[in-house]
C-alpha cells in the first residue's frame, strides 16, 4: 500500500485475482454443505436405505419408493392440501393485502398509515412456535378465548383441535394474519412509486379519486403484482412447514386437512424412519417445484424481463 | 365528490395570485379521497389493527394473570386479578429457560455476524465486472433457488457426513448463506460502489481485502444493516434446526424449549386416559402463566427493537422483491 508497484507482466488471471477467489471460499463451503452435497443425496429416493449398510451400500430398488408413495393415496392428499392451501394464500395476498396497501396509501394522515403498517407487519416477526401459543390461547378447549365467548353466548364449547372441518379456515386465517402486513408493504412500495403527475392529470380531467384508483393505481402496479404472484405460484408445492407443523399441534385426527408434502416428509423421516420413501417424496416435490418455477419464470420474463429470475 | 365542490367554487372572484394557490391546493385535494371516505378507512384500519394485536395482548394478559383465576375463569383479556409470579419464576427459578435464552443469544450473535461476513465476502467478487468467473459463481448461488434436494438428503449430510447431531453449529450453519441475500448484496455493491474508487485504490496499491474492508463495506452499510437484521430475526426465531438436530437439553434454544413444553403438554393431555394421573406429570411443567410469560420474553426484544429497525426491514423487502 505504501510503495507503488509497477504493473507486473500478467502471469495469469487467476494469480492476479487470487484474493477474489479466496473471498469466495467460505461461501462455497457453506453452499457445498447446505446444497450441493445434499443434491447427491437425492439418489436415496432410489434406494432401500438401511442404516447398517449406509448410503453407498444400501440396495438400489429403482422406482419402488415412488410406486409405494403413489399407490398409498397419501401422495394425493398431501399434494392436494399443499396446492389448495397455497392457492388460497396467493388469492388472499392479491386481494386482501393489495386492498390493504391501497387503503394505507389513501389515508390522509400518513403518520397514522405508518402506525397501522407497523402493526400489520408485526406478526411477520414472530416465530411459528410463538404463533402456535397465540392460537392456543384462542382455541384451547377449557380456557381459550373462543370457547369463553361461545359459552357467554350460551353455546357449547368446541374441541377445536379435534374437528378437521374447522382447520382449513383456521390455517387460512392464521396465515393471513401472519403474512398480510408483509405482502402489503411490498405492494405499497410499488404504489408509492407511481408517478404523481398521472393522478393530477386525471384529476384535472375530472376523475374522482375512486376512478383514479380504479384506472391508475391498480393498472400501474399490476406488473409487480403479477410477477410476485407468479413467483409464488412457482413455489406452490412447497408448504410452510412451520405453519402446518406447529399450529395444528401434530394432532393425528387433523392430518387429512393439515398434512402437506413438507410435514409428510418430516414424519416419514423422523417417525416411520422410512428414509427412502421420505427422500422420494422430497424429490417428487423438488421436481414439481423446478418445473413450476421454470414455467413461472418463463412467463415473468415475457411480462418484465428485469423481474425474471433467469 | 371533491371535483364537484371544485366546480362550484366561484373562481372568477378570486384574484389571479390566490387563484394559483387555490389551484394547487385543490389539485392536492382531488388526488385524495374525501374526508368521509378517509374516516371510513381509518375505522376499518383500527378494527384490523386491533384484531391483529388481539392474540398478542391476550397472551400478555394470560402471563400476568393469577394462576388460580385461570383455572376457573379461563383466559381473559382483562384479568380480574394480576400476578407477576410467572415472570419471577421464569427469570429466577427456571435455570433451564435462562440457559435456553443464552443459547439463543449466542447463536443469534455468532450466526448473524458470520453470515454477514460470508455473504458479503461472496457477493463482492460477483459484483465486480472485471471478475471473469462471476457468472459461474452467481449461478452456483442461483441454482439453489431453483432446485432443492429436500429435507432428507440435507438431514443425512448434516448427521452422517458433517456429524452435526447435537452440535451448536447445526443451528448456525443452516442460516449462513441465504441465496436471496447474496443476490441482494451483490446488486447493492454493483449499484452503490463506483468502479472508479476501486480502480483508484488499486492504483494506490491497496490489496483486494483492504479495498473490501475499508472502502466497500463502509459504503454498503444500509444493505449490511438490512441483511444483518434479517439474519438476526432468522436465528432468534429458529426452532427448526434444533427440532432436527438437537436432543441434548443443554443446547435447546428458547424457541425449541417452548416447542418442547407445548408438545409434552399436548401429549400428556391426549394420553390422559392411559397415563392415569396427569396432574402429577403436569406439575413438572411450567404453569400456564409461566409458558405465556416465556412467549412474551421470547418476543419482547423483537417488539421493542422493531420500531427502530423497521425501515431496514422494509428496505430489504422492497429491494428483494424488485431485485434491485
Amino acid at each position: 500500500m505504501t510503495e507503488k508497484k509497477p504493473l507486473k507482466r500478467r502471469s495469469s488471471y487467476f494469480k492476479k485475482n487470487i484474493a477474489l477467489y479466496i473471498m469466495l471460499i467460505p461461501g462455497v463451503l457453506v453452499l457445498l454443505a447446505n446444497n450441493y452435497l445434499p443434491m447427491g443425496g437425492v439418489l436415496l429416493a432410489f434406494k432401500d436405505y438401511n442404516y447398517a449398510k449406509g448410503f453407498l451400500k444400501s440396495d438400489w430398488i429403482g422406482f419402488d419408493n415412488f410406486k409405494y408413495l403413489f399407490t398409498s393415496n397419501q401422495a394425493f392428499v398431501i399434494t392436494r392440501n399443499t396446492f389448495l392451501y397455497n392457492a388460497t394464500f396467493i388469492i388472499i395476498s392479491v386481494t386482501v393485502a393489495l386492498a390493504l396497501a391501497i387503503g394505507l396509501n389513501e389515508l390522509r394522515n400518513q403518520k397514522l398509515a405508518k402506525l397501522y403498517q407497523s402493526i400489520f407487519f408485526l406478526p411477520y416477526f414472530l416465530s411459528w412456535v410463538v404463533v402456535s401459543y397465540l392460537v392456543f390461547s384462542l382455541l384451547s378447549v377449557d380456557m381459550g378465548a373462543m370457547n369463553n365467548m361461545l359459552m357467554s353466548f350460551g353455546k357449547e364449547r368446541i374441541n377445536w383441535y379435534t374437528v378437521p372441518r374447522f382447520w382449513p379456515f383456521i390455517l387460512v386465517m392464521v396465515n393471513t394474519w401472519k403474512w398480510t402486513g408483509y405482502d402489503s408493504i411490498i405492494y405499497l412500495a410499488a404504489i408509492v412509486g407511481i408517478d404523481k403527475s398521472f393522478f393530477e392529470a386525471a384529476a384535472v380531467d375530472g376523475a374522482t379519486r375512486w376512478q383514479q384508483i380504479r384506472y391508475i393505481t391498480i393498472p400501474s402496479i399490476m406488473p409487480v403484482v403479477t410477477v410476485l404472484t407468479l413467483l409464488k405460484v412457482g413455489r406452490i408445492f412447497y408448504g410452510d412447514f412451520g405453519l402446518f407443523w406447529n399450529v395444528p399441534k401434530n394432532m393425528g385426527v387433523l392430518y387429512n386437512v393439515t398434512n402437506v408434502i413438507d410435514t409428510y416428509v418430516y414424519r416419514a423421516l423422523t417417525q416411520s424412519g422410512d428414509i427412502g420413501m421420505a427422500a422420494a417424496s422430497g424429490l417428487y416435490q423438488a421436481i414439481l417445484g423446478l418445473i413450476l418455477i421454470l414455467g413461472a419464470n418463463h412467463i415473468v420474463r415475457k411480462i418484465d424481463p428485469d423481474q425474471a429470475l433467469i | 365528490m371533491e371535483s364537484k365542490t371544485l366546480k362550484k367554487e366561484p373562481l372568477k372572484k378570486l384574484s389571479q395570485q390566490s387563484k394559483e394557490g387555490r389551484r394547487a391546493e385543490s389539485l392536492e385535494n382531488v388526488t385524495k379521497i374525501s374526508k368521509k371516505a378517509d374516516i371510513v378507512i381509518n375505522i376499518i384500519m383500527i378494527i384490523l389493527a386491533l384484531l391483529c394485536l388481539y392474540p398478542l395482548f391476550l397472551v400478555f394478559s394470560i402471563s400476568i394473570t393469577d394462576e388460580q383465576l385461570i383455572s376457573h375463569a379461563g383466559y381473559q383479556l382483562f384479568p380480574d386479578k394480576l400476578s407477576f409470579r410467572a415472570y419471577s419464576y421464569v427469570l429466577r427459578e427456571a435455570t433451564d429457560i435462562l440457559r435456553a435464552y443464552g443459547v439463543t443469544i449466542f447463536v443469534t450473535v455468532v450466526g448473524s455476524l458470520l453470515s454477514l461476513t460470508i455473504i458479503s465476502l461472496y457477493a463482492y467478487p460477483l459484483s465486480r465486472d472485471d471478475f471473469e468467473h462471476r457468472k459461474l459463481f452467481t449461478f452456483l448461488v442461483f441454482f439453489t433457488m431453483l432446485f432443492n434436494a429436500g429435507l432428507v438428503p440435507w438431514y443425512m449430510v448434516y448427521v452422517n457426513v458433517l456429524h452435526l447431531k447435537n452440535s451448536i453449529f447445526a443451528m448456525i450453519l443452516p442460516g449462513l448463506f441465504t441465496p436471496l441475500y447474496v443476490l441482494i448484496m451483490r446488486t447493492f455493491f454493483k449499484m452503490s460502489i463506483p468502479n472508479g474508487i476501486i480502480e483508484a485504490a488499486k492504483l494506490d496499491g491497496a490489496s483486494e481485502f483492504r479495498i473490501f474492508a475499508q472502502i466497500v463495506l463502509p459504503l454498503a452499510k444500509p444493505a449490511l444493516a438490512s441483511i444483518g437484521l434479517f439474519n438476526v430475526l432468522y436465528y432468534w426465531n429458529d426452532w427448526y434446526s434444533p427440532l432436527l438436530f438437537i436432543t441434548d437439553e443443554r443446547l435447546f434454544n428458547l424457541q425449541y424449549m417452548m416447542y418442547r413444553i407445548d408438545r409434552s403438554i399436548t401429549y400428556l393431555v391426549s394420553q390422559s386416559n392411559t397415563l392415569g394421573n396427569v396432574s402429577e406429570l403436569l406439575a413438572n411443567i411450567p404453569s400456564q402463566t409461566a409458558r405465556m410469560a416465556m412467549a412474551i420474553i421470547a418476543i419482547g426484544p423483537i417488539i421493542f427493537a422493531y420500531p427502530f429497525f423497521q425501515k431496514y426491514f422494509v428496505a430489504g423487502l422492497t429491494v428483494g422483491s424488485m431485485k434491485g
